[in-house]
């Protein structure tokens, strides 16, 4: 009797999981569903008040040869699970004319950073809840984490537009592509004719390249092949002339070969309407040709930032080194890749120390502290490790 | 368990070719009109040739939409070919009857480019792994956990995931299940249809060497189809480049990577992105995209693309030619 009840026993407790962290009880996630509530319908409200003086969301720039600063943003997610803080205090700037990118693996909070921009993180549950993104207009100054959505609409298209990573998913598949470009410039030029527009839009294909640009002003997008969608999206985005424009992957989906006329094509024309770009990979050969200044996420924060060459060629935190090592390359020979161990913390609970500390492999007692300061290497140069820290005390 | 695996692999082969594809041809028929008439033919995969040896890598590379995959399921016999034949340890797959094809299954997998759309989110992991070693008997009934767990401590993966479902893991190791689901068969050979294209740059390096781990360990042969040329150099022995259903250059990797004589292969690794931002390079940019296989262009198939284009080229289909021992090039310009 008294062995059939201790493996009755140990049957039930090989049933019940051991306590993971990650799950909760239904009544903690409900009690995490109303405080977020309670906080996002406070932000809310505080966004949707109507004729919002302008002296809230205009402001002046720390540098005017920039065309965008981002300042300590961060933007976070309040789901049912816990609070995701996707972009925990990011700053950097885009100068006027140069293309800043920014790397990451999926999820380190590239995309949103992105959006945040835009104002397209999803809400009410996505929220900028600290920070500031400013962006030079040229005469005026906004602050886009406090203008309102009115203002905002003037903007986004405009003088901030973006090029997504799926040319198939972000084009309209009921209406002819060059319609969707007609609609563009109708929105922030309601003063042009219909057939100023057309001809506006017909210059506009022709300039990313395509020959045929009456045919291809009649093709729906599934008629396209990819290259082609990208090029139509591409010409969607620049039709206002915007200052700013961001490129979230947009070669992702393409073949190399497109890929290299898509990039050459993309540099082209942000000298030729003299706007900068912020460019979005996981791809470090991209950047390598493309960018100016590169910025490099982990899990919602920089981890380092600097110049293209600074960066490429003298990587200083142990995770810029890990990613750069473990990607092959053309004509160059390792026996093994390199590869960095583990996986991306879990984005609720995050740890208080360095987010990298448990991947990384030249961890020192040190790195169980406070997460690390951002040193400045050079002028530009920046990097958040303790490594560099204790250089900086020797000297 | 290692029993299990010794016996699969005991068998001695005199061939040294584990594959070898002679004039492979697979046409999908297009159909149109109110009697679904076939008005004509997408020439998939047209008229290739290649061997590969036993415990090598061949590498394939080439852009979307020219055939790479095709090819990989034709040599499986996944796809049924139009002509020509396949030989995979001397015998032609495509002369085998249902049961003796069931019984060569075993030896010759493929793992799938999308890791999230090519498992079952019904099944668990350890049924998603046994199902088909269930089914061609590999391992006895009490020893069926243990060897399991063992697949799977080689694959990376530990053992309590084994009742977990698909959408509790994170793309690498979901590629890894798929590995595991491949290797439990005690294959020779394996098609990797773009393993890690949907994957991160940290994890892709993970099972890049997690394949070349295994190769080793297992005496594998790859199929490795990419069209990323910076890990088909990294994993492979042999690389052929493809074009619009044709191999226009079969070689070495060193002779591909240091000295590639196609225009079209010359183009696409100058396209390759390179992680230096000093580097300058000059470009060979390739106009237009690739041409509609249904209709594809006379001559070399690659003129209407083609910077070094001559006249010879828009009329005579090129031959092939070995331009040094094991390095092939289909153009003109070596004639």
């Amino acid at each position: 009797m008294d062995d059939k009840k201790t493996t009755l026993f140990d049957r039930v407790k090989k049933l019940t999981k051991p306590k993971d962290i990650n799950r909760i009880s239904a009544r903690e996630s409900a009690q995490i569903s109303r405080e977020n509530r309670r906080i996002t319908d406070a932000i809310e409200k505080e966004r949707n008040r109507r004729n919002v003086p302008e002296s809230e969301y205009l402001t002046s720039m720390k540098n005017p040869n920039n065309v965008a600063e981002f300042d300590n943003l961060h933007t976070y997610f309040f789901t049912d699970v816990g609070t995701v803080k996707a972009v925990d205090g990011v700053t950097f700037e885009v100068p006027k004319g140069k293309t800043v990118g920014v790397v990451g693996e999926s999820g380190c909070g590239k995309s949103v950073t992105a959006l945040s921009l835009m104002q397209l993180v999803q809400r009410p549950q996505g929220q900028i809840v600290e920070g500031s993104i400013r962006f030079n207009r040229g005469d005026k100054v906004y602050d886009i984490a406090k203008t309102p959505t009115k203002v905002m609409e003037t903007i986004r298209g405009a003088m901030i537009s973006m090029i997504f990573q799926e040319p198939m998913t972000s084009l309209n598949p009921v209406f002819r592509s060059g319609e969707q470009i007609d609609e563009v410039v109708k929105l922030h030029h309601p003063e042009m004719l219909d057939e100023e527009v057309k001809e506006l839009t017909l210059q506009m294909i022709d300039t990313v390249g395509i020959a045929n640009n009456t045919g291809v002003y009649k093709m729906y997008p599934h008629e396209l092949s990819g290259g082609m969608r990208q090029r139509i999206m591409i010409a969607m985005a620049l039709a206002c002339q915007p200052k700013i424009i961001i490129a979230d992957e947009p070669t992702t989906a393409l073949d190399v070969t497109i890929q290299a006329q898509i990039l050459d094509l993309l540099r082209n024309l942000k000298d030729q309407i003299n706007s900068s770009i912020m460019l979005i990979t996981h791809d470090l050969g991209v950047i390598a040709e493309m960018a100016d200044y590169v910025v490099v996420m982990y899990a919602g924060r920089i981890v380092e930032k600097g110049t293209a060459l600074e960066v490429f060629h003298n990587p200083l935190h142990p995770y810029t080194v890990g990613l750069m090592a473990s990607k092959p390359v053309v004509n160059r020979e390792v026996e093994r890749l390199y590869t960095i161990p583990g996986n991306v913390p879990n984005p609720i609970n995050m740890p208080n120390y360095c987010y990298f500390r448990d991947r990384c492999n030249r961890r020192m007692p040190v790195c169980d502290g406070q997460y690390p300061k951002e040193v400045y290497v050079t002028p530009t140069h920046m990097v958040t490790c303790y490594h560099y820290i204790d250089e900086q005390v020797e000297d | 368990m290692d029993e299990i695996i010794k016996s699969a692999h005991s068998l001695e082969h005199k061939n040294d070719n584990i594959l070898e594809v002679k004039n492979l041809k697979q046409y999908f028929p297009i159909k149109a009109g109110l009697l679904q008439r076939v008005v004509g033919n997408v020439r998939a995969v047209d008229g290739i040739s290649f061997n590969i040896k036993r415990g090598t890598t061949m590498g394939l590379v080439g852009e979307s939409g020219c055939g790479k995959t095709t090819v990989g399921k034709t040599i499986l016999r996944l796809n049924d070919k139009t002509d020509g034949e396949v030989y995979f340890n001397g015998t032609d797959i495509y002369s085998l009857n249902r049961k003796e094809l069931n019984a060569m299954r075993p030896k010759m997998q493929i793992i799938f480019q999308d890791p999230y759309s090519s498992l079952s989110p019904r099944l668990p992991v350890s049924e998603i792994i046994g199902e088909a070693v269930r089914e061609h008997d590999l391992a006895p009934k009490d020893k069926f956990d243990d060897y399991i767990d063992h697949i799977m401590e080689i694959c990376g993966l530990q053992p309590y995931h084994k009742d977990r479902y698909p959408h509790e893991f994170s793309g690498g190791q979901r590629q890894r299940i798929c590995i595991a689901r491949a290797l439990a068969l005690l294959p020779e050979f394996v098609v990797c249809d773009e393993p890690v294209s949907a994957l991160d740059v940290s994890i892709q390096a993970q099972i890049i060497n997690l394949l070349g781990d295994l190769q080793k360990d297992l005496d594998l042969t790859y199929l490795f189809i990419s069209h990323d040329l910076s890990v088909v150099e990294h994993i492979s022995d042999e690389v052929s480049v493809m074009y619009l259903g044709d191999l226009v250059e079969v070689g070495p990797k060193k002779a591909i990577f240091r000295n590639s004589l196609h225009p079209y292969t010359q183009a696409l690794l100058s396209a390759a992105p390179v992680p230096d931002p000093a580097a300058k390079r000059k470009r060979i940019i390739l106009e237009g995209s690739i041409p509609s296989p249904a209709n594809p262009p006379s001559g070399c198939k690659f003129h209407t693309r083609c910077r070094e284009c001559m006249d010879i080229c828009r009329k005579v289909v090129p031959e092939a030619k070995e331009v040094e021992p094991g390095h092939t090039v289909v153009c003109h310009l070596y004639d």
